[in-house]
């Protein structure tokens, strides 16, 4: 409108002028946008593969960046910091050995059936990169299951975006199912259940470690009363990664409930009265009804939080920073820490190994998941 | 309903409903017990905070106490702390005026684009597209591994990029239309902003915009752009073209057809978008660590640092975390309405 309007009073004299803006106003909306974004995503994106390759060195109040290939990279997966990213290996016992056969199974069954079925050559590429991406994942699980075996970042964080977006929809659709019921006061309970996305995640990090407190903490009687007051969750591996799920979990359920919740009150009405009045139970009406109808927006949703999950920082950064050892590291943690340590090359290389995890997760997620609740629209 | 005296045996009338639309006894009990479980789940922490943010030391340290003026004394010695001898004031005013202006900057632009893209066919040759990149990265190298000063690089290659759209860039045909552009600008969200954070920390260090709200704003809008244009284009492309096109009969320019007609029309799709990319930005922890320093702080990094030598102090800490939701509940309560359909609405198109 300020263009349209600066341009109006001498109309005749700059008829050209306004032409010309109208001609091109199409290319003028979007022209902000891509220049943001290159500046802000693109470029970043691109310096970052460079620096990546480097090393940086501080000398003299300047610094030096030396190119050294893919060393950094090397270090992270083969070389010295392997107990870092990747974690400590230990050999595959028995056990292991059959879930990796199991694991190996249906993974060639998946990728068979998609060649019996319809072959196009980039459909396979695409999963033949999503089962290497996640041969590898298990495999790495698998060989830090053995005791003396610790997890790396890499997995920490998969742990993380797995378990954490999996209890949150599971939550969230549970919670969401029940205020879809006719039941009184479904806006005070929307709005109650809001609340936690509101809060900032380093807020929320120290506000579990106020209540995971054993000893001042509100839950102290009932600690004490069990007889673990001595007890600290941040000094063990798991109950530390647990710890950072649950405020995960509490901050992004209402995410998931909130969407899912429009979701089913958008269903179709009148197939539920039919389905009802013809004696249908609630799981069969669920299964059959409702699961159908908002299965393609469940799946954007678990998308977009797949996307933002991978991204976790600030409630282990906060909550345990990273402790016990690794345990409670994320990938971008990770990557702060090497930052923080002068080490901007392995920092870079730890952000863009992020990048292909979580673009390969994501993209397979879309291809395979939602495409595929959405074959019927 | 209710007048009909219900014959059934006590057990039916339990777990069977006598209308359609109700719930019978027993699953209406569990709705709220599961629900209101929930609830609690929610509030408590909550309230512990806001409690504990009028205790003072010795109240947190001696072990939990729960109701003010039953258990313990309330005392207003962390708000008076935080609020006027602390440097809480500055920190609070740089995350709403960053929050704010790169929310609404955001919307403006990614609104822009969006609605753009949904109403204008774009044809960008790909060979333009090819060669801006490769432009980029020579340029990346040139100043990065061989020291040519940056702004002669940038002008020859601004030049090298003109000159080839005029000449060999005609030649090629094949061109990205409007879905791989608005792909390109949402999967922009996918990238962790750590990979784009150290370029643009040494970026802003070269303007020496580093700490200042400027940087933090425009990295805001950045990032957040992506989210704006994915949201926002299913509502555009909503809209029933008419209005549109007896507007621009009567002689509107696109832009006046924008902010008059396809603006107004999708305000419900907009205030979820606002709602979501500010509580996305008033809560950004990573980027505002990396940017600023002491004069842009933002709340975040601001509670962040409370972890002293001594452990947090939780008095304080709370009074922070109490003043940074306070604001944002307040908007989302007026909003609340709006947030459910509006997201809805992205996500059903993705």
């Amino acid at each position: 409108m300020a263009v349209a309007q600066a341009a109006s009073p001498a109309a005749t004299a700059r008829e050209t002028r306004d032409e010309w803006i109208d001609r091109n106003s199409g290319r003028i909306m979007v022209l902000p946008a891509v220049i943001i974004l290159l500046c802000f995503a693109i470029f970043p994106l691109i310096v970052s593969i460079y620096l990546s390759l480097c090393r940086f060195a501080l000398a003299g109040g300047s610094f030096t960046l030396t190119f050294i290939g893919l060393f950094n990279f090397k270090r992270l997966l083969i070389g010295a910091q392997q107990y870092h990213f990747l974690g400590t290996f230990k050999p595959l016992q028995t056990p292991e050995w059959i879930a990796f056969a199991i694991f190996a199974v249906v993974i060639i069954y998946w990728l068979g059936r998609n060649v019996a079925t319809g072959f196009n050559v980039l459909g396979l590429i695409g999963r033949l990169i999503s089962a290497g991406l996640a041969t590898g994942l298990v495999l790495a699980a698998l060989a830090t299951m053995p005791a003396g075996a610790y997890e790396g970042t890499l997995l920490t964080t998969c742990f993380y975006v797995l378990v954490g977006v999996v209890a949150q929809f599971l939550i969230g659709l549970g919670l969401a199912l029940l205020c879809a019921q006719p039941i009184r006061a479904r806006n005070f309970f929307r709005v109650m259940f809001f609340i936690p996305l509101m809060v900032t995640p380093v807020g929320v990090a120290y506000m579990f470690r106020m209540l995971a407190d054993m000893e001042k903490g509100p839950f102290a009687p009932v600690a004490a009363a069990l007889g673990f007051s001595a007890w600290s969750w941040a000094t063990q591996a798991w109950s530390a990664r647990l710890m950072v799920l649950i405020g995960d979990t509490w901050q992004w359920t209402p995410f998931m409930f909130i969407v899912l919740l429009a979701a089913i009150e958008n269903q179709p009405r009148d197939q539920l009265e039919a389905a009802r009045l013809d004696g249908a139970g609630n799981f069969q009406i669920f299964r059959d009804i409702t699961w159908p109808a908002i299965a393609p927006i469940a799946a954007t949703v678990v998308l977009i939080r797949l996307i933002e999950a991978f991204k976790i920082i600030d409630i282990p950064n906060v909550l345990t920073a990273g402790g016990p050892g690794l345990a409670t590291e994320s990938m971008t943690l990770h990557s702060f820490i090497a930052w923080r340590t002068q080490d901007l090359g392995g920092s870079a290389a730890v952000g863009y190994l992020l990048l292909f995890v979580s673009t390969i997760s994501c993209v397979s997620f879309f291809n395979y998941v939602v495409r595929w609740t959405r074959r019927y629209q | 309903m209710t007048q009909t005296a219900d014959r059934r045996g006590l057990a039916q009338r339990l777990f069977e409903p006598d209308r359609l639309e109700s719930l019978a006894v027993v699953p209406k009990v569990g709705t709220y017990v599961v629900l209101g479980f929930w609830t609690l789940v929610v509030l408590f922490p909550l309230y512990w905070v806001l409690v504990t943010s009028f205790k003072i030391e010795v109240q947190v340290d001696s072990g939990p106490y729960f109701l003010p003026f039953v258990d313990f004394t309330p005392s207003l010695d962390a708000w008076n702390f935080m609020l006027f001898k602390n440097n809480t004031m500055g920190a609070y005013l740089n995350s709403i005026i960053v929050a704010l202006s790169s929310t609404l900057l955001a919307l403006l632009i990614g609104s822009l684009a969006s609605y753009a893209l949904v109403r204008i066919r774009f044809q960008v040759k790909l060979a333009a597209v090819v060669t801006f990149i490769a432009l980029l990265i020579a340029v990346i190298i040139a100043v990065a591994a061989l020291g040519v000063p940056w702004a002669a690089a940038t002008a020859v290659a601004i030049a090298l990029f003109l000159l080839s759209l005029g000449t060999f860039v005609r030649r090629f045909n094949a061109a990205v239309g409007n879905n791989d552009i608005e792909f390109w600008m949402i999967s922009n969200r996918i990238m962790p902003p750590i990979v784009a954070v150290l370029p643009i920390y040494v970026m802003f260090q070269h303007l020496g915009l580093l700490d200042t709200q400027v940087a933090l704003i425009s990295t805001y809008t950045g990032v957040n752009l992506p989210i704006v244009v994915w949201l926002t284009r299913d509502f555009f492309a909503g809209i029933p073209l008419d209005l549109e096109e007896s507007a621009e009969i009567d002689g509107a320019s696109k832009f006046r057809v924008f902010f008059t007609i396809a603006l107004p029309l999708v305000r419900s799709g907009l205030a979820a978008t606002f709602m979501l990319v500010l509580i996305l930005t008033w809560n950004e922890f990573l980027l505002a660590l990396f940017l600023t320093n002491a004069r842009a702080q933002t709340m975040p990094v601001l509670v962040a640092a409370q972890n002293t030598t001594r452990g947090p102090q939780w008095w304080y800490m709370s009074v922070l975390i109490v003043i940074m939701i306070a604001p944002v509940i307040v908007i989302a309560g007026f909003l609340q309405k709006h947030i459910a359909r509006g997201l809805l609405v992205g996500a059903v198109k993705g």
